[in-house]
């Protein structure tokens, strides 16, 4: 057992809904007990559907235990296929369900459906909702796709994006652009808006766009052993990948790498003079693999950020996390619990973070910005405009995303200038958002930390330090959003020297050791 | 005295033929009560054993909540543990003490029960008893199932108070005990009437702290706040307490006949009653009004969900005017709705259970003004062109009692008043 209260992933079954929901004609029918329709919400809510899940539920309670619940799944099958006709189905057990064995792919099978049924296994004990997406696609793919004569004309299937992907809806189409720009069609985007059909007619594409590997690297690898298709290993997030994206893709369809970045405005933004504020800051990265990796390198290569830390929440993708940790001289952290995550963002003290939706309350509790970049999100992040994260326009909104919590260049200049002022004082916040980030003054640290929770208050500024009036008062001078990194790295100054009071000049010498 | 007992129609729904369901049901198992009853038990921690579905249920359920440290979480199982039992109960024993640890404030500590965790009949009830002999004096380890095989969403509240009802102290003292979680302002306002009418002592279930847990004996009078209390109310009565019939408070008419109850229960005369309830009547009435401009002439379809569908229904029909076509409720006890359906004029279908794809086509057809209904229904029907009120809010915003009248009417007129507004805005879906 493990005391849980946030998860990064749900169980894996919701992965399966995530494809079901993302493709049109395929039902899924879920032997699973009642309640478990929660995850409907998540759907018709964060993602704001206007239709339900394709998703029938046994809902079996208590007095069905017993030989009833194989008969509730066998009504529920057939009662979903009369009324909703798909073209398939895929059938699987919920967790509960695993426990009660009444396995639903081999009742399927001598039901004689005429449709194909696709039984699903999904261990929810072992796995998460990412394997569940990932492995019922492959299942899908497996059972559907048959090698076939190409198309004519060049053109590639995009793969991997799924109903409740982080900003899949408009990478879509920002990949489809970048193609068309080239001259090659898209023969089926999957799961997302495909058919069962569609997927029988995959076999066409002379290869495969992986777009996202969580949720389409099986079907990716079994497709280029089956049907003779490679597939892309870029994901195009940020204007140096999306370059090296084309490359890849050009090379794969035969064809000159061809782009119109007429519209990219990323690098100018971060070449202009009032993001050189930009330079250094220390930022963590944490989310789903993907993200993280594409988004270290747009952070220190492109916004000219320094990568102080970086992990990721799925440990299919671990051996890939810790090699670009390695490659970035940073410390990987691979974990699902989010105190982990919390623990290490208050050491390694960031100046941003870039996460999911449980990052951006840390950092809401830490004081410190954070911009959303993987999933989980909320449903803020599933915006009505156009946000792709992919492509050029993906690299001018990734920019827009960095910067919007940070203050601008000048006004930061402003704040160090005016810190005093009435209007610029140290609660004005280091975020345009909300304005409510109220950083605790110096006093308040400790006291609010141990509220909150008295272990973590165990951190740097124990030990029998005293700081000097004089000493604290030029602490007090420093901006606020800095100030905890610099009491911190004074306190840890200081006790390596063995000293134990703090004057102005410990706090300038300490400044100087860690000068950047 | 007859101004206070509000006037019955002709034929009430106390004997309409009920349409019993089976199949698919889309709703909230009990463990979603936890989000509201954390909230209300102060020193207690709701520790649900089961799987990482049942941990981002609660997740999904408590939205924003779970950012802020709460007092509940999900000991999730893994794979050694569905593998033998015994160590299953040494897993718990070891988060638990870890828990507490990390959590000295808690004093009452719920092992909530789930699908996973009865289906391999981990034994909770034990486990709590072991528990609490292991950290008693200081914290009490108590145990009920909120699972979706047992119990449907407000139910896992009714469970929750259930399994403290035996261990509550025994007393002998006349007094009135008013059960149900109800948000602070509405209990203080509740107990501030009750006080003006001098009805003493009032105590409540559940309590803010395990230090504030009310006696029960055979003087007990229980008055329900709620309506989805059954087994609560079971339980209370075998300790000998008496439930007071009454219909539920909701709107002017709920309130006035709920303590009307309670007031004759407790000799309180007619002239100090009418002293105590003119104003805050008023008030309710004409705050109610105002609403009900929108709300008068339209009909309404309720989805099953909390079991308070039918004050609900008795609330909008007479109240608010609207006309009800089908009053869904999850389970129906007519010993304890039976005043609400006595109130509710003969009409509407009332159905216990669900099979949401009949009940679907049972909606569309009738084309209800406004469709009572959970989140996963809602927006759908949205786009099918029908007005929906989310039920869920009606369990987490104050809606009880005069004061909070105009407020619950308006609950239902919003989502109206908006579908005037956006007349005319189309786009992509």
């Amino acid at each position: 057992m493990k005391l849980t209260v946030w998860t990064y992933e749900g169980p894996p079954h919701v992965g399966a809904m995530r494809v079901a929901t993302g493709m049109k004609g395929l039902h899924y029918v879920l032997h699973a007990p009642q309640g478990d329709t929660y995850a409907d919400l998540l759907f018709t809510m964060i993602e704001r559907r206007n239709h339900r899940p394709p998703v029938s539920y046994t809902t079996f309670q208590a007095r069905d235990l017993g030989a009833d619940t194989a008969n509730l799944f066998k009504t529920a099958l057939h009662d979903a296929y009369d009324r909703f006709k798909p073209q398939a189905l895929i059938v699987g057990s919920s967790c509960t369900a695993e426990l009660i064995q009444d396995d639903p792919g081999g009742m399927s099978e001598t039901m004689g459906l005429p449709v194909p049924v696709i039984p699903l296994e999904l261990p929810s004990y072992q796995r998460k909702e990412n394997f569940g997406t990932d492995e019922t696609f492959f299942q899908i793919v497996k059972a559907l796709a048959r090698p076939m004569e190409r198309t004519a004309h060049v053109t590639a299937n995009l793969i991997g994006p799924t109903g409740l992907g982080f900003r899949h809806r408009d990478d879509i189409v920002e990949v489809t652009a970048m193609l068309e720009e080239m001259g090659i069609g898209v023969n089926v985007v999957a799961p997302m808006g495909a058919t069962p059909a569609d997927i029988a007619r995959m076999g066409a594409a002379h290869f495969n766009v992986l777009m996202y590997p969580e949720h389409a690297e099986a079907a990716a690898r079994w497709m280029e052993r089956n049907l003779g298709q490679p597939f892309t290993k870029v994901v195009p997030i940020g204007v140096g990948a999306t370059r090296d994206f084309i490359e890849e893709v050009a090379g794969l369809a035969g064809v000159a790498p061809k782009y119109d970045d007429a519209r990219l405005r990323m690098p100018w933004y971060s070449q202009s003079v009032d993001s050189t504020y930009l330079t250094g800051k220390r930022v963590f990265l944490f989310g789903d693999a993907t993200h993280v990796k594409c988004m270290a390198r747009m952070a220190r290569d492109e916004m000219g950020f320094e990568v102080v830390g970086l992990g990721c929440y799925n440990r299919e993708f671990a051996r890939d996390i810790r090699a670009l940790a390695k490659e970035y001289g940073v410390e990987a952290l691979i974990t699902d619990d989010y105190l982990e995550v919390e623990k290490t963002i208050e050491d390694l003290a960031p100046e941003m973070i870039l996460g999911t939706q449980m990052e951006r309350h840390i950092g809401k509790r830490l004081g410190i910005p954070c911009a959303v970049i993987s999933a989980p999100v909320h449903v803020q992040d599933f915006p009505a405009r156009y946000s792709p994260v992919m492509g050029w326009e993906g690299a001018n909104v990734i920019f827009d995303t960095l910067v919007h919590p940070l203050v601008m260049g000048l006004e930061e200049h402003l704040l160090h200038m005016f810190r005093e002022d009435f209007e610029f004082h140290d609660d004005a916040g280091a975020s345009h958002h909300g304005g409510a980030a109220k950083l605790r003054s110096l006093d308040e640290i400790p006291a609010e930390t141990d509220t909150a929770q008295p272990a973590a208050a165990s951190a740097p500024s124990q030990g029998n330090i005293v700081w000097l009036s004089d000493a604290e008062k030029e602490l007090k001078k420093i901006p606020f959003f800095v100030r905890g990194k610099a009491k911190r790295n004074t306190e840890k100054f200081a006790l390596e020297k063995g000293v134990h009071e703090i004057s102005v000049e410990t706090l300038y010498e300490a400044k100087a050791h860690y000068a950047r | 005295m007859k101004d206070f007992t509000p006037q019955p129609p002709a034929q009430g729904c106390r004997n309409a033929p009920v349409l019993k369901e089976r199949g698919q049901r889309e709703v909230f198992c009990g463990l979603t009560g936890i989000i509201w009853l954390h909230r209300k038990m102060q020193d207690a921690f709701f520790l649900v054993v089961g799987s990482r579905t049942c941990a981002h249920l609660l997740q999904s359920a408590a939205g924003v909540m779970i950012f802020a440290e709460p007092r509940f979480g999900t000991a999730i199982l893994e794979e050694k543990d569905l593998a033998g039992l015994a160590c299953a109960n040494e897993e718990l024993d070891r988060e638990v003490d870890r828990l507490l640890a990390r959590r000295p404030d808690i004093r009452q500590l719920f092992l909530v029960g789930s699908c996973p965790s009865e289906v391999i009949k981990l034994d909770l009830h034990r486990a709590a008893e072991r528990l609490t002999e292991r950290h008693a004096p200081h914290v009490r380890v108590m145990n009920y199932s909120g699972s979706g095989i047992e119990t449907t969403f407000t139910e896992g509240e009714d469970a929750c108070l259930a399994c403290m009802v035996p261990t509550l102290p025994a007393t002998d003292e006349r007094q009135l005990l008013l059960v149900g979680a109800l948000p602070d302002v509405v209990e203080d306002q509740a107990l501030g009437l009750l006080r003006d009418m001098g009805v003493s002592p009032v105590r409540c279930l559940p309590a803010h702290r395990a230090a504030e847990v009310p006696g029960v004996g055979s003087n007990t009078v229980v008055a329900l706040t709620q309506p989805f209390l059954n087994e609560t109310a079971q339980h209370l009565e075998r300790r000998g307490a008496r439930i007071l019939p009454a219909p539920f408070p909701f709107g002017e008419e709920g309130t006035t006949a709920w303590l009307w109850a309670v007031a004759q229960e407790f000799g309180v005369d007619a002239d100090t009653f009418a002293r105590v309830t003119d104003a805050p009547r008023a008030r309710a009435r004409k705050a109610i009004a105002a609403a009900a401009e929108t709300l008068r002439g339209k009909s309404i379809f309720f989805f099953p969900d909390s079991q308070l569908e039918i004050p609900l229904a008795r609330f909008l029909t007479r109240e608010c005017g609207m006309t009800a076509v089908e009053v869904g409720a999850p389970f129906i006890n007519k010993q304890i709705v039976g005043p609400d359906l006595d109130l509710l004029a003969e009409g509407p279908v009332i159905a216990e259970g669900q099979d949401v794809d009949l009940q679907l086509d049972r909606c569309r057809a009738a084309r209800p003004d406004l469709t009572v209904c959970g989140l996963g229904l809602a927006n759908p029907l949205e786009a099918e062109g029908m007005a929906t009120k989310w039920a869920i809010e009606l369990v987490f915003t104050p809606v009880h009692f005069y004061e909070q009248a105009g407020d619950l009417a308006g609950l239902f007129a919003r989502p109206l008043r908006r579908r005037a507004l956006l007349t005319g805005l189309e786009g992509a879906a």
